[in-house]
């Protein structure tokens, strides 16, 4: 093999682009944060998570004034948009911790640059989720009646229900994120203590980096600490929507009973998380100037990974529909003809559009490789996931087994409101995050330049 | 304390310092060296124990919890199921095995590094902050017992480092 194609290949297989140095990666990262100039996208985005923040804080007040019936629940359908949100913002959470952990489990090196704004990603999107039960309880100041503790009523929760296994599932998940998501932010918040002109900024960052000075002692014990970590994120984010799915599943609604709806489950929520990672990383680094970072590999990695999750989900639909016609029941079989011919046919269809068909360009390498389009194609993805969750909870509740007791959901302006204001919260925390911390791994990115390899001859 | 410009150099330098038999001495650097570790002998740690640890008692808790609330604190027969029914016990016992785990992992790493320390000899040198940025230290520290003022800066300068300074306590 002639010597210049071997060289092409080391070329290919690094992650971010030649020519940075240790102090270029540092500078260009940190520069997002420490400067007085904050550029008008940031602002503008900013506004309209505010703006539609405000529009989740007058739904909740009206909801503990009035209750969840301004919501357009009504028997059969006690659940829709809450549960519908709830599923749909945990599964965005997914990407994050899949991209922080277990791609770092597989030594994959391109992660480094994206893996700090998807876990922060995946935190604003599990507290987005988290409202949702909350707010749907209808009486969410009761809402730690869902913990074991000693109580002058002598009541305790039902361990054998999936949605007490939820709330332990949910919660453990967050804290898990939020003390991954740490951890990976106390070297880099060092060096932007180190980098802080002034007193304030200084202290602040002083004081959430604990004095980390970069210690060789304390990296050994920082790198054990970060396997460690990944080694038991990894199982537990398969875990959460997997119990997620058993809301569903262990109820015997047609459409919900059904065996292999965890898996379905996992990859459709990395589906959707890996279409958010695009979503959000394709406008911040072109307007952050970040390509140089943020490469036109790392967008393909994602929406290959996308793209084989998608057909999970695709696959998952049929057998999903061909075990409705296998199980010789009468009613799987009716729930499936109803979705696809009943009065909900147009969101089902339109959900085939979206997860099936359409994440079928992204075989084409043009289309992989064009930003814009990758960007229309995430948004698509994230509107199919979040209808097929509707699908699954609206359409299953609305025709169950005795067609007397059928009933239509109709969303009211505070279902919108409401789901709209959670876009709100997490526009606006994911702004907040982007402005205040590094939103790229910056220690991560260092050990990816060539210039961090200690050479041969000192080895061994 | 040697400043250098590059990991190899420090790396080659935290050898050298190892091999003349000092034994407390540390590094400081930007990103995790793996090489490093092993020139320090740093491979071993006792987080893994640690976190096995905390692994171990979240999962009790949460089996034990589970178990007196269902069967001995308020039992409820619902169905004819049995009181204890553990196959519905292992989604929280797997939960809490992977929080506590979790917790020990992060309270062990600040526990083992002695973190929170917001003052440190080694901020004192005015080029330290490039620690966390660009630049690689060795710190030979005044508490070896092979350490003399004289012949550590000289041992420091023969390694050609960018500078040597002297940290103040």
């Amino acid at each position: 093999m002639p010597e210049d194609q071997v060289l092409e290949r080391t070329e290919q297989e690094h992650p971010i682009a030649p020519g940075y140095t240790f102090g270029t990666v540092t500078d260009q990262i940190a520069a997002v944060v420490m400067t007085k100039h904050t550029p008008l996208f940031w602002f503008l985005w900013f506004s309209i998570g505010f703006v539609l923040l405000q529009g989740l804080l007058v739904s909740a007040v009206l909801l503990f004034w009035k209750g969840v019936g301004i919501w357009g629940i009504r028997m059969p359908v006690m659940w829709a948009f809450a549960i519908t949100n709830f599923v749909w913002w945990i599964g965005i959470g997914h990407a994050g911790t899949l991209i922080s952990a277990i791609l770092l489990l597989l030594n994959q090196a391109w992660r480094n640059s994206i893996n700090r704004f998807a876990e922060a990603m995946t935190l604003f999107a599990v507290m987005c989720a988290g409202l949702f039960p909350l707010l749907h309880m209808g009486r969410p100041w009761l809402f730690y009646w869902l913990f074991p503790y000693p109580d002058t009523m002598n009541m305790e929760p039902n361990f054998r229900s999936p949605l007490v296994w939820d709330v332990f599932a949910v919660s453990t998940y967050f804290t898990v994120s939020l003390l991954f998501w740490y951890v990976g932010l106390i070297p880099d918040l060092g060096t932007l203590r180190d980098r802080a002109k002034s007193l304030v900024a200084k202290y602040t960052y002083g004081v959430l980096s604990m004095g980390w000075r970069g210690s060789a002692r304390h990296w050994s014990v920082y790198e054990t600490a970060a396997l460690l970590l990944s080694g038991l994120a990894t199982p537990l984010v398969l875990s959460v929507h997997t119990v997620v799915s058993f809301d569903f599943t262990i109820a015997i609604v047609p459409g919900w009973h059904s065996a292999f709806f965890p898996p379905y489950f996992v990859a459709g929520a990395i589906y959707s998380g890996f279409a958010m990672v695009l979503a959000l990383a394709i406008p911040l680094r072109s307007v952050y100037g970040l390509e140089g970072l943020i490469t036109d590999r790392h967008l393909e990695n994602s929406a290959k990974l996308m793209l084989a999750t998608g057909l999970i989900v695709a696959y998952s639909y049929i057998m999903e529909t061909f075990i409705a016609w296998y199980s010789g029941s009468v009613y799987e079989q009716q729930a499936f003809w109803n979705r696809m011919t009943g009065p909900y046919s147009f969101e089902y269809w339109f959900l085939i559009t979206c997860n099936v068909v359409s994440p079928n360009l992204l075989w084409f390498k043009k289309f992989r490789k064009t930003p814009v389009l990758l960007f229309i194609s995430s948004i698509i993805v994230l509107i199919g996931m979040w209808l097929e969750r509707f699908m699954i909870i609206v359409s299953s509740l609305a025709q169950e087994y005795t067609p007397s007791s059928w009933g239509l959901f109709h969303a009211t302006r505070w279902d919108w409101a409401t789901y709209w204001g959670t876009i709100g919260l997490f526009l606006f925390l994911f702004f907040l995050f982007i402005r205040a911390l590094p939103m790229i791994s910056i220690f991560e990115v260092r050990t990816l330049l060539p210039q961090a390899k200690v050479k041969e001859e000192v080895r061994g | 304390m040697a400043e250098f410009d590059d990991p190899t150099s420090l790396v080659m330098a935290a050898k050298a310092a190892y091999q003349q038999g000092f034994r407390k001495l540390d590094a400081y650097t930007p990103f995790p060296i793996e090489e490093l570790h092993e020139v320090l002998h740093l491979h071993k740690n006792k987080l893994p124990l640690i976190v096995l640890l905390g692994g171990i008692c979240g999962g009790l808790t949460g089996y034990l919890l589970q178990y007196f609330v269902t069967v001995i604190y308020f039992p409820i027969n619902i169905a004819g199921r049995p009181l204890h029914s553990w196959p519905s016990y292992i989604i929280i016992t797997f939960e809490l095995t992977i929080l506590f785990g979790a917790l020990a992992a992060v309270l062990g790493l600040l526990g083992l590094c002695g973190l929170p320390m917001p003052y440190h000899p080694t901020f004192n040198v005015p080029r330290f902050s490039a620690a966390t940025q660009d630049r690689f230290f060795l710190c030979i520290e005044a508490n070896d017992p092979l350490f003399d003022l004289q012949n550590t800066t000289r041992f420091l300068e023969s390694m050609e480092p960018k500078e040597v300074s002297q940290v103040a306590n």
